[in-house]
């Protein structure tokens, strides 16, 4: 589902180069469970940017779903996550001006291809449902709490039915019984919608979960091998 | 989903989310869009109402007017049109004292005689109504409402014109074609024609203005007389207008005037496509999180710029129909405002294509303002809605930025050169925009610097965080001093333009100048007017003599010859057909001096030689002479030939007895001559006992106190810089808009700094310190940079607009620096009012969800 061929990343900081990833490599395996782990500063997050398109790397290639990121164009790598991506992030990343079911809708309506929107309204409803929030779809992310809007995000990943879930520290943020379920409902989800799981944190408990681990101190891999397998 | 159902859904939700912002930005675009609408909407009713009535402008389709009475060929070609029963009205016009025995009072009032049914057309409105119509019949007086102010008499009353008397039936309201400026400077009474002589003001030297009014089937009946006569009136120095070409005239002078007001419109405008800019600024720095995430779940470029710039259009949109609206509001008060400045009754209508071209200029505006920091949003990287500290991708070279720059300035030169009386007006204008501009951005970018490298170190710590507040990322340092900067500059420059004309005038009538000039002075009452000056004034009074001649020839040529003569090195036509009022004396006065040839300094003209006159520079352009030439004049029916012996340059502006053309004393001796003397009268009271004593005694001698033309120029002055102040208004309106978008951008980030603050034990007094530290210094330089500017604009227009030099008020000056400052401030702190009393640990809760 995932492949990254001897990723490199660099930086400018300060006018002098910093690098940030040096020669890394790994395949996921379709519906996989990654977790990506290692103190702060080690690349967690550039390599979850590198792998879900965000970013071009210095060097190396990542093909994602067959795809090689590299030859595609910024609109075209969006075009890509648009149908297969999904993601969770650390601050939830709820758009302020949108009530909850609005937020969730976001990635299906940014399909360009035809979507039958009350088939999409009624997913999203579902979705809501399944994360415990069917009762405050008209809600703003302001009048939720912290856990209640990282569950409409989880709703909001799914929304789109992606192959490949990407989260950043999803329960960062959360307190520890809030992050428990939180990640229940995330593994749980991604059962269910057979989606491939790449997740970084902090987290032990939430890396033991995962299927495999991916260890990073300073930018390189310090253990678990680069194949993963579901 | 489609993109643009999308793009339009996304907008429409943000609208639903910040309305209020929204309007207040809004509300920017719509002050310039009013002021837009209003002026050229008015605009078109006044040239349609000219249009409409420009029969009734003239009250006839064509006028004949000269200097003397109508004498040969054109008095014969009258009387035929009358003996055709053709309808011919007369209108007699001259200056002279109106006294009011009852009171005392005295005015110089311009005394209008008619005869024959003027008007043909259109109709003078009286108090109390239809009054004009037996003024022809009746030993009646008509006057402007102004002279029963003047005189302190009221209706009913008689007023004495000369040697005869008056009953006042009721005031002239209103007469087409006049605008109330003239009735300003000279009032008017107007009396029938057939008593003129009754009044005996009409003598020698009286400077009396004729017109013949004509009645014909229609304008191109009245084209083909004027065409038909041309060489008649031409070599007779009649001059003549017709309805139509009366018209034009008016419709030009108000065309310039509007014109003027909506360059001031436009620049509210501007200001307002800058408040739309910085809105938009703001927004998108807000949005950057939510543009980050929806770029990550992949939603292309182009759409999230679709959907800002549909948002900017929106507010284009709303803003520009709020606009029409108030522009339309506006437009109908306009009528009293501009009262003087109209010749004629206006009705205020909707005018569609105004309204329309504001409407879309509005919009137009609004998005291309918007589209620089609209770009901005192509360089989020969705990254950013991993980690906060991804700086944005610097594209060097962007070429959508440099067309958005080019389409920003292609629309102020396109608007400034279709909105300015002419195509380098307007040119000028865009310029002064850009240089302002420019000027006010770099003074910011100085600013940003200098606070940088010159922060004191060892200042107060609250001195050191607001001075530091004017460099730290996002900070709102360049749109402040623009806005700030923009505003305290058209202020400062209306006032000082204003502030040196006034000025001008009270210097001119300080305490040792001659505030009294009494003419028509006939030579038998030289003496006793000089004696009873005398007793009144500070000073003796120097009595000028003045002779009236018309140019007969020039270089042997007659003027009825040069003025056929079209090509372009001949003598203007103006220059050739006045009456000249000249003098003769031996000495320079203080406001002339040579400039080329000789004065003659007492030495007498030798036997045989020809009388030497001197000349001023610029008319002696207009009549193309020189040194050595000759012309003769014609005095009352004698010619005298004389040669121009010296060139002066004359500064008008100085409150002398000032002359085109002086000759040698010795030329004129014989002449008939009028007189005139300047005389100082030191308090109000012998003011007025002087002008009683010379009208009851000396009834055909006119006196003008100078305070009183002062007052009039300033009341003047005061209404027109009135209508500029209320334009400046709007842009002023338009800068507080752009103002409050600033102190709105970065109100968050004052949030959590005052919260960290608190938290570490900063008092509250302390945390407003630095707010208005950062405010004053930003206040201080924007309007410092303003004021330059405003110095420098003043300059300009007091120098080369009116050719006055040009003084500066530095008080006054100080006082607009310390407003601006004040208007910063106080903007500043209310944006942030009530940021530094929030309890932390709800804000940080808050802030934390």
């Amino acid at each position: 589902m995932i492949i990254a061929e001897h990723l490199e990343q660099t930086y400018t900081s300060g006018g002098r180069p910093l690098t940030v990833l040096h020669d890394i490599s790994l395949s996921v395996e379709p519906h996989a469970f990654l977790a990506i782990v290692g103190p702060s500063g080690s690349g967690k997050t550039t390599l979850l940017g590198l792998l879900a398109g965000l970013d071009r790397p210095s060097r190396g290639t990542v093909w994602l779903d067959g795809e090689n990121l590299n030859t595609l164009s910024e609109d075209d790598r969006a075009l890509l996550r648009v149908r297969k991506v999904g993601f969770v992030f650390q601050t939830f990343q709820l758009i302020p001006t949108l009530t909850a079911i609005e937020n969730v809708l976001v990635p299906v309506e940014l399909q360009t291809t035809a979507v039958n929107h009350g088939e999409a309204v009624a997913h999203a409803h579902d979705l809501l449902e399944r994360v415990g929030l069917g009762d405050r779809t008209h809600h703003y992310p302001a009048q939720l709490s912290g856990g209640e809007q990282q569950r409409v995000a989880l709703a909001r990943a799914f929304a789109n039915r992606p192959k490949i879930l990407f989260a950043d520290e999803p329960t960062g943020n959360l307190d520890a019984e809030t992050g428990r379920a939180v990640i229940d409902l995330l593994v749980q989800l991604n059962r269910e919608q057979q989606t491939t799981l790449v997740l970084v944190t902090h987290d032990r408990a939430l890396a033991d979960r995962a299927g495999r681990v991916l260890r990073l101190v300073g930018g390189r891999v310090a253990s678990g091998d680069g194949r993963i397998a579901s | 989903m489609s993109d643009w159902r999308f793009t339009l859904r996304m907008a429409a939700r943000e609208v639903r989310a910040a309305r209020r912002q929204l309007a207040l930005y809004a509300s920017a675009i719509s002050l310039g869009v009013a002021a837009l609408v209003a002026v050229t909407s008015f605009r078109t009713d006044v040239t349609g109402a000219l249009h409409e009535e420009s029969r009734a402008l003239l009250g006839a389709d064509v006028e004949l007017r000269s200097r003397s009475p109508f004498e040969g060929e054109v008095r014969d070609l009258l009387d035929s049109l009358r003996a055709a029963d053709m309808p011919v009205a007369s209108l007699t016009s001259f200056g002279s004292m109106a006294f009011a025995p009852r009171t005392g009072g005295t005015r110089l009032v311009e005394i209008r005689a008619v005869s024959g049914g003027f008007p043909f057309y259109g109709s003078i409105v009286t108090t109390p109504a239809g009054r004009w119509d037996r003024l022809e019949d009746t030993r009646i007086a008509l006057v402007d409402p102004a002279v029963l102010v003047y005189l302190g008499i009221d209706r009913g009353d008689t007023v004495r014109l000369g040697d005869a008397a008056f009953q006042i039936d009721g005031t002239v309201d209103r007469v087409p074609g006049e605008i109330g400026l003239e009735a300003a400077i000279a009032p008017r009474v107007y009396i029938a024609e057939r008593f003129v002589d009754e009044t005996g003001l009409v003598r020698f030297g009286s400077l009396v203005r004729y017109a013949a009014l004509l009645a014909l089937p229609d304008a191109t009946a009245a084209e083909s007389f004027v065409d038909e006569h041309h060489d008649l009136f031409q070599q007779s120095r009649v001059g003549h207008s017709t309805a139509t070409e009366r018209e034009e005239n008016m419709s030009e002078w108000f065309e310039v005037l509007s014109r003027f007001l909506g360059l001031l419109g436009l620049t509210a405008l501007l200001l307002g496509g800058l408040a739309t800019g910085s809105a938009v600024h703001v927004f998108v720095r807000r949005k950057l999180q939510t543009v980050a995430m929806l770029r990550c779940v992949g939603a292309p470029q182009r759409t999230v710029f679709a959907i800002y710039l549909l948002l900017a259009a929106l507010m284009g949109l709303v803003g520009a129909a709020l606009g029409v609206a108030l522009g339309v509001v506006i437009q109908h008060g306009l009528p009293s405002v501009l009262a003087d400045f109209v010749p004629l009754d206006v009705e205020p209508r909707f005018r569609l294509v105004p309204a329309l071209a504001g409407f879309g200029i509005g919009i137009w505006v609004a998005v291309v303002f918007a589209l620089l920091p609209l770009l901005d949003v192509r360089n989020v990287s969705p990254l950013q809605a991993l980690r906060h500290a991804v700086e944005p991708a610097l594209r060097r070279r962007d070429g959508w930025k440099v067309a958005a720059h080019i389409l920003i300035l292609a629309t102020v030169i396109a608007l400034g050169v279709s909105q300015a009386p002419a195509p380098v007006v307007g040119l000028v204008f865009a310029g002064a925009i850009g240089v302002t501009t420019i000027a006010l951005w770099a003074t910011a970018r100085v600013l940003t610097l200098g606070a940088r490298r010159l922060l004191p170190t060892r200042a107060p710590y609250v001195v050191r965080q607001g001075v530091a507040n004017l460099f730290r990322p996002h900070n709102q340092t360049t749109p402040v001093t623009l806005a700030v900067g923009f505003g305290v500059f058209l202020l400062g420059t209306v006032f000082l333009v204003q502030r040196n004309l006034l000025d001008r005038l009270a210097f001119e009538s300080g305490s040792d100048r001659p505030n009294l000039v009494v003419f028509d002075i006939q030579s038998d009452q030289v003496e006793g007017v000089r004696a009873l000056l005398a007793d009144a004034s500070v000073a003796p009074p120097q009595v000028t003599p003045i002779v009236p001649a018309r140019i007969a020839a020039i270089n042997g040529r007659p003027a009825e010859e040069l003025l056929q003569d079209t090509t372009e090195s001949s003598p203007g036509r103006w220059a050739l057909r006045r009456e000249y009022r000249n003098t003769y004396r031996d000495t320079l006065v203080p406001s002339e001096e040579i400039v080329a040839g000789r004065w003659w300094d007492g030495e007498s003209t030798g036997a045989g030689r020809l009388a030497r006159i001197s000349i001023e520079q610029e008319l002696a352009e207009d009549l193309a002479v020189g040194l050595g030439d000759r012309i003769t004049w014609d005095i009352q029916g004698v010619r005298i030939e004389t040669e121009i012996a010296s060139l002066r340059r004359v500064d008008w502006a100085r409150f002398e007895l000032n002359f085109f053309v002086v000759f040698e004393p010795l030329a004129l001796a014989a002449a008939p001559r009028t007189f005139v003397t300047l005389a100082n009268v030191p308090d109000d009271m012998g003011m007025a006992m002087v002008q009683r004593d010379l009208v009851t005694r000396y009834s055909n001698v006119s006196a003008l106190d100078i305070s009183t033309v002062q007052e009039t120029l300033q009341r003047l002055l005061e209404s027109v810089t009135l209508v500029i102040r209320v334009m400046a208004l709007f842009s002023i309106g338009c800068g507080l808009v752009v103002l409050l978008g600033a102190v709105a951008t970065s109100r968050l980030q004052r949030l959590h700094e005052s919260i960290l603050l608190k938290t570490i034990g900063a008092r509250i007094p302390q945390v407003r310190s630095i707010l208005a530290v950062e405010y004053v210094t930003l206040g201080l330089l924007a309007s410092l940079a303003g004021t330059v500017l405003a110095v420098a604009g003043g300059w300009g227009a007091v120098t080369f607009l009116f050719r006055l030099d040009f003084r500066l008020p530095v008080l006054s000056v100080l006082a607009l620096v310390v407003t601006g400052v004040a208007a910063t401030t106080a903007v500043g702190l209310t944006g942030n009012r009530g940021l530094v009393r929030r309890p932390p640990l709800a804000v940080l809760r808050e802030v934390a969800e």
